[in-house]
């Protein structure tokens, strides 16, 4: 499959479909984190030592996929902090993947890196590995804020990471922010988007903050001592950061994530929104096979057990029919660009007159055969899949 | 047969019959002492729980005369609320006397004088018994003269009786087999029994109560419902002994149940006669008179999907409810129904909570109406009980509505709350009197219409639930009556109409959009609530819409998890009724039931 870095410039509200690969997507679940952030809902743990068992456990899981999927057409090494990893280990790993499972020529490769864990060394070392995209959790360029959040680095070596980046070659850069942190202005929201602008990455994922149930923040939250964002809030942060960076020449094509021009949306993530059957090896990692779903344990543990007996570490699986898929095409559907097919709508015996009224309130544009959320309809994706679902 | 009697026991409500009925099935051994709890007959939990008889019960219980002669007693409990009246004047059609019970700390009531009546119309031998004489605030000469001045009995006929310590059962019982006659009727005659109740068992079918008037009936008989001429094979016949007791054949004059494997519900019909193929009665016995509702509802199932299970319940339901009056009904908000009456506002209560319990059905139910007389320039006159009918303003020349008398009986100190309460809910004509040292007894004319929607609950709060309401219709009285229509996002939802007195049809309004604010959930635009009448927006509410809603991260391990949330939302979406592009949820419909003067 082809890259698709030459194309001609999209409409900045349509990501071809060409833009996502064909073939499969093969994540890598790394699990070790130095400490656990307390907003983080991700399996990792702080325990270090255990990379090799890791590593050699990974490759037995790894065999048993052997021949099952297609072609990979991305790789996404994520977690947990991949770049705790050694270059050493960062190549075995590659050696291993790449003797069990076929990757088309022009694979997207992208790895996940924490700005205070990255040197030239190490960016050079997965350059010659093929790295060819990078995502920094940058998270923000205000030192207050990245307290709050007990990050280890602060917007100076977020700066640094970025430049070191661009030396080693990266000409396919991620970075991560996040907004709804206590104490956060829109003053500094703003600031922090011009910072990571100045830098002009090719791509720019901007959250919310989520409160989850298991972690820190949600426990403080069950206490009443933090509260989430208001709706009013997050309606404005999602839309004014979506405003500025479309002025910028990005394109706002799923509810976070923003690309500058088509061919640089993460291919991979794309890939889990238009339903392209992907494979996750690791703890707690997910797989989705077409018509079925399964996903591992999450101890390291229990996953490193299962693996060395030669068992698949999965702990559940379901099977996607028609019904499922349906379902899932709502509510993946309507956080992107590529919207959902009118066919899908078809289900809600009114859903033309429920339809015109989104049209009328500016939350969906029908487009050809397909429903296409507005910016306005990034906002309640999720309620917009309600309507929908039976 | 001349050793068999049968009798009902009547009273007004908690006047002590079925703790009188749990002496006698102690005495006839029908339990074991360890099975035995009070109330023996109330079975159903929700009689247990509320402590009142809401359904009558027969029992078969064996007695040996003083005299030493052996009789059979078939004894009917009967509830004493009015709302259940339709059971007692059904269980007096199988009987040839009552016991009537006075409660002699509160001396004759309204239903006590109502089902004598009702006794003497089926010209019935009526044994006045006082009962709770072992009460410190028993007052025995007092009802001895309110049963000869009120009731016209003769005093000295009254048995005193403590149905607690179980004193003056021996005089009853020998009462019963001497004054009561035994039944008329002959074996040997064509067969004629009535139907006065029946119960639907998912294995067996339609269980039948009956009473033969003539002719035996046994296992394995070839009978026929006269009404609709359907005939069935007996599998058994039997008697209730608390537990039911096979028999292999019941003759005139016996009480007992039926079965005959009817499971198409609808060939029941009590009041219904039951006589052989092959050598059938030429008419059918009398019946019952109908049941005259008072309060109206409609009921729709919650997910319009369960219509049909919804009606395939009330088919059961009506079975062990004989006056339950209903017929299908539809409205433009919430699709097919039935409209039900009932005989009052506790047998509404009991209506939804057996049809949930029993059924496990999940209604919505309108705002309960009563029927309003409509008058017009044409000097025609129309019923209305369901708001949706009203008729054009334009052409009503006077309207007109159901009084009652209320009678709340509580502790003196309530009486300001509770005077206030009937002048807010327009009462009229306040009388009271002092039956006992501290408590008053308040007589108010309210307007049934006021009644019917949480008045109780009110009275309940207000008397921090000291006070006691009962009520009996009076008459009509002209009214000011105009119709408050609910208006959602500019469509009129019918199911949510009511008909209301003018002076208070604002508050009303203003009333219910407020509830239907905090019901209606939030949806993408803002969903406007408004109270109408006449064409004129009287009140107004609004509901705004959602401003964010969306999960910031949704990547390979979340779609799942996104999934099942999606399934369950739209699950509880299920719940909801759709008018225009708005789900209003089954609370919706009942908030607008309950009022909150003081908001
Ligand atoms: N002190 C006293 N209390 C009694 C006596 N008989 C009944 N009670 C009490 O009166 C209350 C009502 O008794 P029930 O037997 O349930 O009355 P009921 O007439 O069957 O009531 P409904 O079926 O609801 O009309 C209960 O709390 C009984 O314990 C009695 O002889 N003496
Ligand atoms: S946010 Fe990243 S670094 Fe922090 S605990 Fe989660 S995975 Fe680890
Ligand atoms: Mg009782």
């Amino acid at each position: 499959m082809k890259r698709n870095d030459g194309s001609p410039a999209a409409p900045a509200w349509r990501v071809p479909p060409t833009a996502g690969g064909a073939g499969a997507g093969l994540y890598v679940h790394v699990p070790f984190c130095r400490t656990k952030c307390p907003y983080c809902g991700f399996y990792s743990t702080p325990e270090s030592g255990n990379e090799r068992r890791w590593l050699a456990a990974l490759e037995r899981e790894a065999a048993l996929y052997r021949g099952v999927f297609p072609a990979f057409d991305t790789l996404y090494i994520g977690g947990g902090t991949p770049s705790l990893l050694g270059a050493g280990d960062v190549s075995r790993l590659f050696d291993t993947l790449r003797g069990v499972f076929v990757f088309s020529a022009g694979v997207e490769a992208t790895i996940e890196a924490n700005p205070d864990d990255v040197d030239a060394d190490l960016l050079a070392a997965w350059r010659r590995l093929g790295v060819t995209r990078l995502s920094l959790g940058v998270q923000s360029f205000d030192d207050a804020v990245l307290r709050r959040l007990r990050r280890r680095h602060d917007a100076s070596t977020a700066r640094g990471a970025i430049a070191l980046a661009r030396e080693a070659g990266f000409a396919n850069l991620g970075v991560d922010l996040m907004y709804g942190i206590e104490g956060q202005t829109f003053g500094s929201w703003m600031r922090t988007l011009e910072t990571a602008l100045d830098h002009a990455p090719e791509h720019l994922s901007c959250y919310e903050l989520t409160i989850d149930a298991g972690t820190e923040f949600g426990a403080r939250r069950a206490a009443g001592t933090l509260r989430g964002m208001s709706e009013t809030a997050g309606r404005r942060f999602l839309l004014e950061t979506s405003a500025l960076l479309r002025s910028r020449g990005y394109i706002h094509y799923e509810v976070s994530n923003f690309a500058r021009g088509a061919a640089h949306v993460s291919r991979h993530n794309l890939a889990y929104w238009r339903g392209v059957p992907y494979l996750g090896l690791g703890p707690s990692a997910h797989s989705f096979g077409g018509d079925e779903r399964w996903w591992n344990v999450r101890p390291l543990d229990a996953y490193l057990g299962a693996a060395e007996e030669g068992r698949a570490p999965v702990e559940g699986r379901e099977t996607i029919g028609e019904e499922e898929r349906a379902l899932e095409s709502l509510s993946l559907g309507f956080r992107t660009a590529d919207g959902v097919p009118l066919a899908t709508l078809r289900r809600r015996p009114d859903w033309e007159a429920v339809l015109d009224r989104l049209v009328r309130d500016s939350l969906v544009s029908v487009e050809g055969d397909r429903a296409v959320p507005t910016i306005e309809g990034f906002c309640v994706a999720d309620r917009i899949a309600l309507l929908f679902a039976a | 047969m001349a050793q068999i009697r049968n009798f009902s026991i009547i009273a007004h409500i908690d006047h002590g019959k079925s703790t009188l009925a749990d002496r006698f099935i102690q005495r006839a051994k029908l339990v074991e002492d360890r099975e035995f709890h009070d109330q023996m007959l109330d079975t159903m939990d929700i009689e247990r729980e509320r402590g009142i008889t809401i359904k009558s019960q027969t029992v078969c219980m064996p007695y040996t005369s003083a005299a030493g002669e052996q009789y059979i007693l078939n004894l009917i409990d009967t509830p004493g609320h009015v709302d259940f009246s339709y059971e007692v004047s059904r269980a007096l059609a199988s009987c040839e006397g009552v016991l009537l019970l006075v409660d002699a700390t509160q001396g004759v009531q309204a239903q006590t004088l109502a089902n004598m009546y009702a006794a003497l119309e089926h010209q019935l031998a009526i044994i006045p018994v006082i009962n709770k004489i072992d009460s410190p605030s028993a007052d025995i000469d007092h009802t001895r003269v309110e049963i000869e001045t009120e009731l016209g009995l003769d005093a000295d006929d009254a048995i005193l009786c403590s149905a607690k310590e179980g004193t003056g059962i021996d005089d009853i019982l020998e009462a019963i087999t001497l004054r009561i006659p035994p039944p008329a009727g002959e074996p040997e005659a064509p067969l004629a029994a009535l139907i006065f109740d029946a119960k639907y068992d998912p294995f067996r079918g339609a269980i039948i109560s009956f009473r033969i008037f003539d002719g035996t009936i046994r296992a394995g008989d070839d009978i026929r419902l006269m009404s609709l001429g359907t005939s069935h094979r007996v599998e058994e016949v039997g008697v209730f002994r608390i537990d039911r007791e096979r028999r292999p054949a019941l003759r005139a004059g016996e009480v007992g149940y039926v079965i005959a494997g009817i499971k198409t519900v609808s060939d029941t019909r009590i009041g219904d006669t039951i006589t052989h193929v092959d050598r059938p009665v030429a008419a059918p016995l009398p019946g019952f008179r109908e049941v005259k509702p008072v309060v109206f509802s409609s009921i729709y199932p919650v997910s319009s999907e369960d219509f049909d299970a919804l009606a395939d319940s009330m088919e059961r339901y009506k079975l062990n409810d004989a006056s339950l009056v209903y017929q299908r009904d539809s409205s433009a908000a919430l699709g097919q129904g039935f409209r039900c009456g009932f005989l009052g506002l506790l047998h509404l209560e009991i209506f939804q909570e057996r049809l949930e319990r029993e059924f496990d059905q999940s209604i919505i139910m309108t705002s309960p109406s009563v029927e309003f007389h409509f008058v017009l320039k044409s000097g025609e006159t129309i019923v209305v009980d369901n708001p949706v009918h009203y008729p054009d303003p334009i052409a009503i020349d006077y309207a007109l509505e159901p009084y009652i008398r209320a009678t709340i009986l509580m502790p003196d100190r309530y009486l300001g709350a509770v005077m206030k309460l009937c002048l807010d809910r327009r009462g009229e004509n306040p009388r009271y009197g002092y039956p006992v040292p501290g408590r008053i007894e308040l007589l108010f004319d309210l307007p049934l219409s006021e009644v019917v929607y949480d008045f109780y609950d009110k009275l309940k709060s207000v008397t921090q639930g000291y006070g006691s309401f009962d009520y009996e219709l009076l008459d009509y009285r002209r009214s000011e009556l105009v119709k408050l229509d609910i208006l959602v996002n500019g469509e009129r939802v019918d199911a949510l109409a009511i008909v209301v007195h003018a002076d208070r049809a604002r508050m009303r309004a203003v009333n219910v959009c407020e509830r239907l604010r905090k019901e209606i959930p939030r949806h993408l635009f803002k969903i406007a609530i408004q109270g109408a009448i006449g064409g004129k927006i009287v009140a107004r509410s609004t509901v705004a819409p959602f401003r964010k809603d969306v999960t910031a991260k949704c990547y390979g391990g979340d779609i799942t998890r996104k999934r099942k949330l999606l399934e369950k939302q739209a699950k509880g979406k299920k719940k909801m009724r759709t008018v225009g592009q708005v789900m209003i949820p089954q609370s919706a419909f009942v908030a607008v039931l309950k009022t909150n003067e003081e908001e």
